[in-house]
């Protein structure tokens, strides 16, 4: 078993881990404050600054785990809540996956804050814009770093907090406030139930620190799929459905596209919304302990992939055709974990962010080459004008579509290989995903880049490359795209899997509990070249399908005016499940708030209120005609008084 | 000469009761019937100077000097107020050519 607790680790560690989450809290203070004060190039230099110092630390704490064993060590920096027998540390646990989703978050954090420097540059409250995605940052790293379930609780809400800033950060346009809103509220419903799954924790292990809970789960006399595990872990999952847009909580991703795309690339594509993912990995324990939760988290990733990914199929706008990608492929990422795959899941969390990431920056230079233009139908050829953005958007392109040797090929290769181990139809569904991921996409890159251009004269003069700050962001992150999936080899190329064999202690305990659950892979050679060929086959299949359609026959969607096929309708307004929600919960819900203002507060509460000012008033205005003014009369009542009082003192009292 | 608690306690502590309580009872009855303001404002000496009197006849039979000193406040707080009262009742008589506080009715709903 690995040693959880390193008791001796000297200040100057203590300190490093400290500063990672710090200062970005820092460039949040210094920026928010100095919102229009200071100078553009300094709230730049602070913004990114801070999150490139974090990233370096991330890196140097990496490597000082490595050469010590990769021992994980907690550092506990001062009690923060004790009562009874709850001791809550401000602690931070540094294993192996804090530090990936560290290196994760601060490596491309700091891209996408360069990428702001230069996209946001036009923007008046550039300040403002840097200080909420600065706090993002800090929060997040709160999230991954704490070492009990309530310091990820507090990242979780300050994550949830900064999304819904940032998605109403253009806060003059009523339709973003309102997606703002959603997101916040959607989060809600999900914390609810992973703020009841905290409680159960501590309820059942009598603590909420990582390693007690988990050292105590293996104890926990229940066995496997007992009522208290699927109670814990449902509840938990409830929490990362919201957060990771699963279904039924899902409408809220698409719509926070209203914020700037760097937050969408930032916070709705690479690391707010797979913090979801990275809590079922850190709990890992009580979900292996849980079969039955398992399975319903397969059936929900599934689930979510094909609906998501049949919804981008029809959609016109860059970035809703990417958020419904991410909900789809963060479906995939729940898939795997479902079927125990916890590594191959964080291994797409890593690809996907390079490559969504990079293809949210790349719209976002499309937008901004197109005056702030979104809709796909009024694009076209903007390859010549676009160079770099065309080159690195196919490379993320071709990533998230599978073809090898790009990053998306392995990692959803691998976990498409898992899913197949466990059960073949759900690999059946995955497969026709990434067929439908794969047109889409590509669906995407020909009505942007190739062909003729179909905007606005005035547009077509504006079009231009985007400046530095903004390709070097795309270009690092092409290139880790490009190379990324190499860490993950498959077993037919490469005995070793750098990434598996690195994240593979963090799953000691649940080996102790269920010893068979995490094998590694038991397919031979032949059937992992078949599952790789045909998920390429079908990936090619899809581009070639796309390329007759979209280029040779130059199709372009239907104007808005035009009327569709009953399924094309269907899935261009994506199964009405907004109106659906609007209609059984949202309408409801107004009308019995409306119904509750109206009976309960104007007559009830305002009654009672206002009934004892009316009361006052009137006995008020009855009383006074003993204001006499009659100074005997006075003295008569009150000699009479004083003389009543010591009677009742003397002869009753 | 005697020391004066010993001169107070040669007669009884109920006589002083009965005293006051009689003094004070004239007062209110002054109080509640008489229109003149002075006379009123006397009747008010009087109750004050039966509370006196029990304070210090009690503060005598208990041999606790404290009902004294309190009787000295009572005597400065009656002397203010005396001056207060009297001017007041100067410039009401100024005003109206009267003290009768009868026709003093003007301060009412």
């Amino acid at each position: 078993m690995r040693e959880i607790v390193m008791p001796v680790i000297d200040q100057e560690m203590a300190l490093l881990c400290l500063l990672v989450p710090i200062l970005p809290l820092l460039g949040f203070i210094l920026n928010g404050l100095g919102n229009r004060k200071l100078a553009k190039g300094l709230v730049s230099f602070i913004g990114c600054g801070t999150v490139l110092a974090s990233f370096l630390i991330s890196i140097y704490l990496f490597f000082d785990f490595l050469t010590n064993d990769s021992r994980s060590y907690i550092v506990n920096y001062y009690d923060w809540i004790s009562v009874g027998t709850l001791r809550i540390g401000f602690s931070f646990l540094i294993d192996q996956l804090t530090l990936f989703m560290m290196l994760m978050v601060t490596g491309i954090g700091f891209f996408i804050h360069l990428y702001s420097a230069g996209y946001m540059s036009h923007d008046e409250n550039f300040g403002k814009f840097f200080a909420f995605i600065n706090l993002f940052m800090f929060s997040m790293l709160v999230l991954v770093m704490g070492s009990n379930y309530v310091m990820m609780f507090v990242g979780w809400e300050g994550v949830g907090l900064c999304s819904y800033l940032l998605i109403g950060f253009w806060n003059k346009n009523t339709n973003y406030n309102n997606a703002a809103k959603k997101a916040f509220v959607m989060n809600r419903i999900g914390d609810l139930g992973f703020l009841l799954g905290i409680f159960l924790i501590f309820m059942t292990f009598g603590s909420v620190s990582y390693p007690q809970v988990f050292a105590e789960a293996v104890r926990y006399a229940g066995g496997l799929d007992s009522g208290v595990m699927i109670a814990i872990t449902l509840l938990l999952f409830v929490g990362a459905m919201g957060k990771s847009a699963q279904l039924p909580l899902f409408t809220w991703l698409p719509d926070a596209m209203a914020g700037p795309t760097p937050v969408s690339a930032l916070i709705h594509a690479a690391t707010m919304v797979t913090a979801g993912i990275y809590m079922v990995v850190r709990s890992n324990v009580l979900y292996v302990m849980a079969p039955t939760t398992l399975e319903i988290i397969a059936i929900v990733g599934v689930a979510t992939a094909l609906l998501a990914a049949t919804i981008g199929l029809a959609q016109n706008d860059i970035k809703k055709v990417l958020a419904y990608s991410t909900v789809s492929q963060l479906g995939y990422m729940f898939l795997a974990l479902g079927v125990m795959a916890f590594s191959s899941s964080l291994f797409h969390v890593l690809m996907h962010a390079f490559f969504k990431a990079l293809l949210f920056l790349g719209a976002g230079s499309v937008i901004h080459a197109m005056s702030n233009e979104q809709d796909i139908r009024y694009m076209g050829g903007l390859r010549k004008y676009l160079p770099i953005t065309f080159v690195t958007f196919l490379i993320g392109t071709l990533a998230i579509a599978g073809i090898p040797p790009f990053a998306g090929f392995f990692s959803k290769d691998e976990l498409l290989a898992h899913v197949y181990e466990h059960n073949k139809v759900m690999w059946a569904f995955g497969l026709l995903a990434a067929f439908m991921t794969s047109f889409y996409m590509f669906r995407l890159l020909f009505l942007t880049f190739f062909g003729t251009f179909r905007g606005t004269v005035d547009q077509k003069n504006h079009l231009h490359e985007s400046p530095a700050s903004m390709t070097i962001p795309l270009i690092v992150l092409a290139a880790l795209s490009t190379v990324g999936g190499f860490i993950g080899l498959p077993a037919v190329f490469s005995s070793e899997h750098v990434l598996g064999d690195y994240l593979a202690p963090l799953y000691d305990y649940a080996r102790l509990v269920n010893a068979g659950a995490l094998e590694p892979l038991h397919l031979d050679h032949a059937t992992e070249y078949m599952l790789m060929a045909v998920s390429v086959g079908v990936a090619v299949l899809a581009i070639i399908i796309a390329y007759v359609m979209y280029v040779s026959k130059k199709v372009v969607p239907a104007p808005e005016e035009e009327r569709l096929s009953p399924i094309h309708n269907l899935i261009y307004h994506k199964y009405y499940i907004d109106e659906l929600y609007n209609t059984i919960i949202v309408r409801p819900l107004m009308w019995f708030s409306s119904a509750f203002h109206r009976f309960v507060d104007v007559l009830v509460v305002d009654g009672i209120v206002n009934g004892f000012g009316k009361l006052v008033m009137q006995s008020g205005r009855s009383l006074r005609y003993a204001q006499s003014g009659a100074i005997g009369f006075y003295v008569l009542v009150m000699v009479f008084s004083i003389v009543l009082i010591l009677f009742l003192n003397f002869f009753i009292g | 000469m005697n020391h004066i608690p010993e001169v107070i306690r040669t007669i009884p502590l109920d006589y002083y009761l009965y005293f006051s309580v009689a003094l004070f009872v004239i007062g209110v009855i002054g109080v509640l019937t008489r229109r003149n303001a002075i006379v009123i404002f006397m009747c008010v000496e009087l109750m004050l100077n039966a509370v006196n009197v029990l304070l210090t006849a009690l503060s005598a039979y208990r041999a606790d000097a404290n009902g004294q000193v309190f009787v000295f406040f009572i005597m400065a707080v009656a002397a203010a107020e005396v001056c207060v009262g009297l001017a007041i009742i100067v410039m009401t008589y100024r005003n109206i050519r009267s003290t009768d506080v009868q026709i003093l009715n003007y301060l009412k709903w």
